[in-house]
């Protein structure tokens, strides 16, 4: 977060990052925390429901699906148990909007999962969190006990008597349990796999029972819905991608970081807040949404980054983890280092991701290292094409994305990759930030 | 592979139609249908792995990938823009469904799943078990490529992986169904292996290590995991030359960390009883047996259906043979009785049929030396003859036939003691029994068939166990209860000392009850009162069941309580036997109350009935009074009261007081024995007469239910039944038998089978209180193990180390009190001498322990002189030493 400048920033969880110690409770209170929870424990669930409905908020993890809708799935209450499950299992290569975010401002979750808790009649809401992340583990192990102690959680909160219990779970560090069924299965302390749906988590979930399943920055939007309202959230953002939301920049950026702004901001808009491509180099290609988003090139940076513009520009807004890449880099190289990912992270339930992981990544550093066949180009698009939409869950589908995207737009260098190796058409020290920072610090 | 098209029998007729359209035909299924399933209704077959009819649908393997079409809310059929898995999906109205025949779509999907699947598969068809029966052989023909694209390198592994010393792991021919960790986990609830590692790996394990995702028991060493001290295990191996290169396999499961749990025969945690069943649904040559790897090939391979011949369920089986050998056996697929299970003691203990002490002529006592020696079936014939009708007009003769024969045998035996022995001393019960027992049969078993039956027991809402425990004398009804207590149908309920690992897997609510307390605790249900409340008023529920087992015969006034509880309760009442041939020996009358058909032997018009039937002239024909039953005969036999025994199937072992039957036999006069294999009896026989054993005729089983269960002869052999030997030997003593032919003994069955005279009365004996233990003293409770030293698993060494280790149960107070824990060698002393196994503490009544009745070590009956009941004392204790994996 740097200079302001004409383009439109809306830093709202963001906001107090530059506070003193924003993590603490005080620091979070002195600047309206927990008014938004201390408002909406005495209101009608349902009416929190309509409100964050009517809001226009859409899931941050990726997928946009209405946050208030997936909310109002969740049958009648039967008397009993019902949970919130918080997705924080951030996991995707480039998204890094979670993280910061739990590090900086833990309590705008503890306070959304609260509200949300209550409008959905949950008593024990749960976040699964990345386990490598220790020091966001912390953090939010205190900030849920400060929480508890100043009676915002537990039981009789503020002389209500709703009772809330905030369970804090450190993962093991598997890609596959960022998908809700199978972070499900992990919560319950079995292999981490996607289950069969239906029955989806909205009927049976958590141990068999209605859970609502959002990501970090969703449940963390809703405080600020409820204290700034429906008008004030929906003023921000394009038609039907309301509100405000983390960009991460990421790669050969001047500055990169977090820029929180409306949604529909375009890249060029965001390239100007960051600095620009780095010196002397110009945008090659970047993923608008993490490496599982198709990539987009130079001539997409006026698109609109909100769900549906991206969508009609054939990729997805995805966890808007934006990796900007100049033209040092071969696309080649880069593909095959997200196919080692995913390769590495397929669960192995189903046979097209884990069978074609093995294979795409066996293809594709034949071609990094100029030892492709004839026919390996139209091989990677098939076994791709295999994979995608045969898998049993998203995972396969985006190992398949940045092979196809890449050969899309950059088939040539995958060509070449039949006698050239990738590091002689690229060489691979053109393109490590760390030489430029080095030289800077000289 | 075996697929159910036919939606299950005893489904409700209210169930909903859907029609739906697979390429272009039009099918109406019940609502719930899976689309595979309503395409097999119609003749279309989608390739498959992971889904099976009797699994819960998981989606794993996409092999079955169609195109879906649903009518909008508008009603225009919309394509899905994916394919979907159609063993997942069930069907909706109007749904539009294009399968690989008229989708390009869908047919290219399956093509791109099938290459997926054999790139790293090592085809080794030419080697491979399974290569010839082969769903992923076949199916990559049907619906795959011609030649694979794929030239890198392919994951390997070490093979085979030894899970039990029964079942060897090829993981690089796995695809990773699930079918088997599916099964084991969701049918038995034996989940001894599951999925380990993560993803598809990377060739030569160059992803730092990362472990594939592959199936095993969690070894670290097969693992090369840390264990718990942070020491990496080396992978133990078995010495064995099993692996491609000459190399050995890998031994699994090797209990390091593994405490209290139950062990296996060899020291490895125990797996399952049924986990043979995991090689037969596995779609490749993944898992395989030990016993049968690389003896042939399928299509060499001869088949017959029969029936299994080690319990009371009559399981469907398949018997696969080449040359005149048994090579293996499979499940057979009978929906109203086994479904497509079996238990391993019916998968693999086959070998006893063919092992050298099969008896192959007959043998006759040799005059000079004293010794059995081969004879003619003329000399023989003529020699028993003789003596029996001697031995019958000297003093009678004692009828004991066993427990392991076919109807049509049974019936013969019946038939020959009653017409030419002219005697009712006859009794098939070659086990602990009584006199209760033999009215209670008489009364409520004998003629009675098809009450209460496999899918009344999944219809069940309650089904009590009384004396019985499923999973180890009748395995096939131990997976129904478990399949409709997981569907939520059913609840059990069991009178035992403990909750046994059966018990705990049907979810059965115990009541504690130590031997010799049933029938006091039977009569307390009945009353209702107190804590058996409750439990009365579940039997009160429209369906529920009573199951008893044989072992209920040992406690006074057992039976008579247990026919008093169905009565009070209104509860169905079956009775569930150990051996394939008790019911039917009940059927035909080898009882000396009982004629065939349930007809009492007191009852005049019942004797004219069947002597009507046998073509005899006057009732006169038939004796009229009780018998003497087993321990009678064999008392009376020793003494010299009966001057002969004609002798069937008996394991010394199975009877109570052993060594005192053994010297009854070895005291009476004239003995024939009708055998399959020489025995412990044989050699105090005068005449041996060699039966056919199961393969080398057909018959029939009446399994609990009372199903006739008939089955075909595998070989063709000059081996004779015992309904042929018996007629031999009828004609021998100048009577015509009748029952030299299957046809013949149908006709004179089907003649007995209505009789709707009186029965025998119930038996009203009076509950006598638990025998209480005197100060030092031990109640035994025990049964027997499906597997144990029964010779039936003779020859069957990879059976036999999957048998759960033979230990005594304790309870934590006698535990304590003798200063033992779990693994420690405990010494049980009882009259005749005593048994030392390792202690496994088990929640359980202080003054009870429980041995196995016959598992190797403990034999009790011989060993320690007592059975079920009887008091024994406690002895040295030694401690544990560390247990290593044997073989």
């Amino acid at each position: 977060m740097t200079e302001q400048t004409a383009a439109p920033l809306a830093p709202v969880l963001s906001d107090i990052w530059d506070a003193e110690r924003p993590w603490t409770l005080s620091t979070y209170t002195s600047h309206h925390g927990y008014d938004a929870w201390k408002y909406a424990i005495r209101q009608e669930p349902a009416s929190l429901v309509d409100t964050v409905k009517n809001s226009g908020l859409r899931g941050r993890g990726g997928a946009g699906f209405p946050t208030g809708l997936k909310w109002s799935f969740l049958p009648p209450p039967d008397g009993g148990p019902r949970y919130l499950v918080v997705n924080a299992d951030e996991s995707e290569p480039g998204t890094c909007k979670d993280i910061p975010l739990l590090l900086a401002n833990p309590h705008s979750l503890i306070e959304g999962m609260a509200i949300t808790s209550f409008a959905i009649g949950s008593h024990h809401a749960f976040i699964y969190l990345r386990g490598e992340v220790v020091h966001v583990y912390r953090r939010l192990l205190a900030a849920v006990r400060e929480a508890r102690e100043a009676g915002l959680l537990g039981s009789n909160i503020l002389g209500t008597g709703y009772d809330l219990e905030i369970t804090v779970h450190a993962g093991a560090g598997a890609y596959i349990c960022g998908e809700e069924t199978a972070l499900l299965d992990s919560l319950e302390g079995r292999r981490g796999q996607p289950r069969l749906k239906p029955p989806f988590p909205a009927v049976a979930g958590l141990y068999a029972r209605p859970t609502v399943v959002n990501n970090v920055e969703s449940v963390a939007s809703v405080p600020g819905i409820i204290r700034g309202g429906i008008d004030w959230f929906s003023s921000m953002g394009t038609e039907k991608s309301k509100g405000h939301g983390f960009f991460s920049l990421s790669g050969h950026v001047t500055r990169p970081g977090q820029y929180e702004a409306p949604l529909g901001i375009t890249l060029r808009e965001l390239l100007d807040l960051a600095g620009g491509i780095r010196d002397g180099h110009q945008l090659k290609f970047w993923t608008p949404g993490g490496s599982s988003t198709p990539i987009f090139t130079a001539e997409h940076l006026d698109i609109p980054l909100d769900f549906d513009s991206v969508a009609a520009a054939g990729s997805m807004l995805g966890t808007r983890a934006l990796q900007i890449f100049d033209e040092t880099v071969s696309v080649v190289r880069c593909v095959t280092r997200w196919l080692d990912f995913y390769s590495h992270e397929s669960c192995g339930k189903c046979t097209p991701c884990r069978e074609g992981t093995y294979w795409l990544r066996q293809v594709l550093h034949r071609l990094e290292a100029g030892q492709g066949r004839e026919g390996d180009v139209d091989l990677l698009l098939d076994v791709a094409n295999n994979i995608e939409g045969r898998s049993f869950c998203a995972l396969g589908d985006a190992a398949a994305t940045p092979v196809k995207s890449g050969i899309k737009y950059f088939r040539e260098e995958f060509e070449q990759g039949m006698h050239t190796p990738a590091w002689e058409l690229f060489p691979y020290g053109a393109n490590a930030l760390f030489t430029e920072l080095a030289g800077a610090a000289r | 592979m075996t697929t159910t098209a036919t939606p299950k029998p005893g489904t409700p007729a209210e169930v909903e139609g859907i029609a739906v359209t697979i390429d272009g035909v039009e099918v109406t299924v019940p609502k719930g249908t899976l689309i595979i399933r309503a395409a097999e209704q119609i003749g279309i077959q989608i390739p498959r792995f992971c889904d099976h009819p009797l699994l819960k649908p998981a989606g794993a393997c996409r092999q079955c990938l169609v195109m879906v079409a649903t009518p909008d809310r508008e009603g225009n059929v919309r394509e899905m823009p994916k394919p979907q898995a159609s063993c997942t999906m069930e069907v909706s109205p109007g749904m539009v469904v294009s399968t690989q025949r008229t989708s390009e779509v869908a047919d290219k999907a399956q093509h791109g799943v099938m290459e997926l699947l054999l790139i790293n598969h090592p085809l080794d068809c030419p080697v491979c078990d399974k290569g010839g029966e082969c769903p992923l052989q076949n199916q990559a023909m049907s619906n795959g490529r011609t030649n694979s694209r794929f030239t890198d390198v392919k994951r390997t592994y070490p093979k085979p992986v030894k899970i039990s010393t029964e079942i060897l792991l090829d993981r690089d021919r796995c695809i990773l169904c699930q079918r088997c960790t599916r099964f084991q986990a969701e049918i038995p609830g034996d989940p001894f292996i599951d999925l380990q590692g993560r993803g598809g790996g990377a060739p030569g394990g160059a992803d730092h290590g990362m472990l594939p995702q592959q199936i095993g028991a969690y070894d670290e060493g097969v693992l090369g995991f840390a264990g718990i001290d942070g020491e990496v295990r080396e992978a133990a191996e078995t010495g064995q030359m099993v692996g491609p290169n000459g190399d050995p396999a890998l031994l699994s499961g090797i209990a390091y960390t593994v405490g209290t749990a139950e062990l296996d025969a060899t020291g490895r945690p125990f797996a399952s009883y049924f986990s043979g069943n995991t090689i037969q649904i596995c779609p490749v040559g993944a898992l395989t047996s030990a016993t049968y790897r690389f003896r042939s090939r399928p299509f060499d391979l001869v088949s017959t259906e029969s029936i299994a011949e080690h319990d009371a369920s009559g399981s469907a089986i398949r018997i696969d043979h080449r040359r005149g050998v048994v090579l293996r056996r499979l499940a057979g697929d009978d929906p109203a009785v086994n479904e497509e299970w079996i238990t391993d003691k019916d998968r693999f203990a086959f070998t006893w049929q063919a092992l050298p002490d099969v008896i192959q002529t007959p043998l006759v006592r040799d005059e000079e030396t004293g010794e059995l020696v081969a004879a003619s079936w003329s000399e023989a014939i003529a020699l028993a003859a003789r003596g029996l009708a001697q031995a019958a007009d000297d003093g009678g003769v004692g009828v004991l036939p066993g427990g392991r024969l076919t109807l049509e045998d049974a019936y013969a035996w019946s038939k020959f003691a009653r017409v030419v022995l002219g005697t009712n001393d006859v009794d098939f019960r070659a086990r602990a029994n009584s006199p209760e027992e033999a009215e209670f049969l008489g009364h409520a078993v004998a003629g009675v068939s098809m009450d209460v039956t496999f899918a009344g027991l999944e219809s069940a809402p309650h089904v009590l166990l009384v004396g019985l425990e499923p999973e180890d004398e009748a395995g096939t009804i131990f997976l129904r209860l478990r399949k409709a207590v997981l569907a939520g149908r059913t609840s059990v309920s069991t009178l035992a000392p403990f909750a046994t690992r059966g018990s705990t897997k049907v979810r059965a609510a115990l009541v504690t009850t130590e031997p010799g307390a049933e029938a006091t605790t039977l009569a307390a249900i009945a009353a209702g009162t107190g804590d058996h409340a409750e439990l009365a008023e579940s039997l009160r529920a429209e369906g529920a069941v009573i199951l008893v087992g044989e072992r209920l015969a040992q406690v006074p006034g057992g039976l008579t309580a247990v026919l008093e509880l169905a009565k009070a309760t209104g509860a169905r009442l079956a009775w569930v036997p150990r051996r394939a041939g008790d019911r039917g020996a009940v059927e035909v009358g080898l009882l000396p109350g009982l004629l065939p058909g349930g007809r009492p032997v007191t009852d005049a018009e019942a004797r004219v009935d069947v002597a009507s039937a046998w073509g005899l002239d006057a009732d006169a024909a038939l004796p009229g009074e009780i018998g003497r039953d087993h321990a009678a005969i064999l008392a009376d036999a020793g003494s010299g009261e009966l001057a002969g025994l004609l002798l069937g199937g008996i394991d010394i072992e199975d009877l109570p007081g052993a060594g005192e039957s053994e010297r009854a036999v070895r005291e009476a006069g004239f003995v024939v024995q009708l055998e399959v294999r020489t025995s412990a009896l044989s050699r105090y026989a005068d005449v041996v007469l060699p039966v056919a054993p199961p393969t080398m005729k057909a018959g029939t089983f009446l399994n609990w239910e009372g199903r006739p269960r008939p089955f075909g002869q595998v070989f063709a052999t000059s081996a004779r039944s015992d309904a042929q030997v018996l007629d031999m030997l009828a004609e021998g003593m100048g009577v015509d038998l009748g029952t030299g032919s299957l046809e013949a003994v149908h006709r004179e069955l089907s003649e007995l089978a209505a009789w709707d005279g009186a029965r025998q009365p119930a038996p009203a004996v009076e509950p006598s209180p638990a025998p209480v233990p005197s100060a030092g003293e031990h109640t035994v409770a025990t049964w027997r193990l499906m597997l144990d030293a029964a010779r039936g698993q003779d020859g069957e060494p990879y059976l036999a180390g999957t048998a759960h280790r033979p230990v005594v149960r304790v309870s934590p107070g006698t535990a304590s009190s003798q200063g033992v824990a779990d693994g420690d060698r405990l010494t049980v002393v009882g009259p005749l001498g005593s048994v030392t196994l390792p202690v496994l503490v088990t929640p359980m009544p202080d003054h009870v322990v429980w041995l196995p009745l016959h598992s190797p070590g403990s034999s009790l009956y011989r060993m320690l002189g007592v059975g079920s009941g009887g008091s024994v004392r406690l002895a040295s204790a030694e401690r544990a030493t560390n247990g290593e994996v044997i073989r």
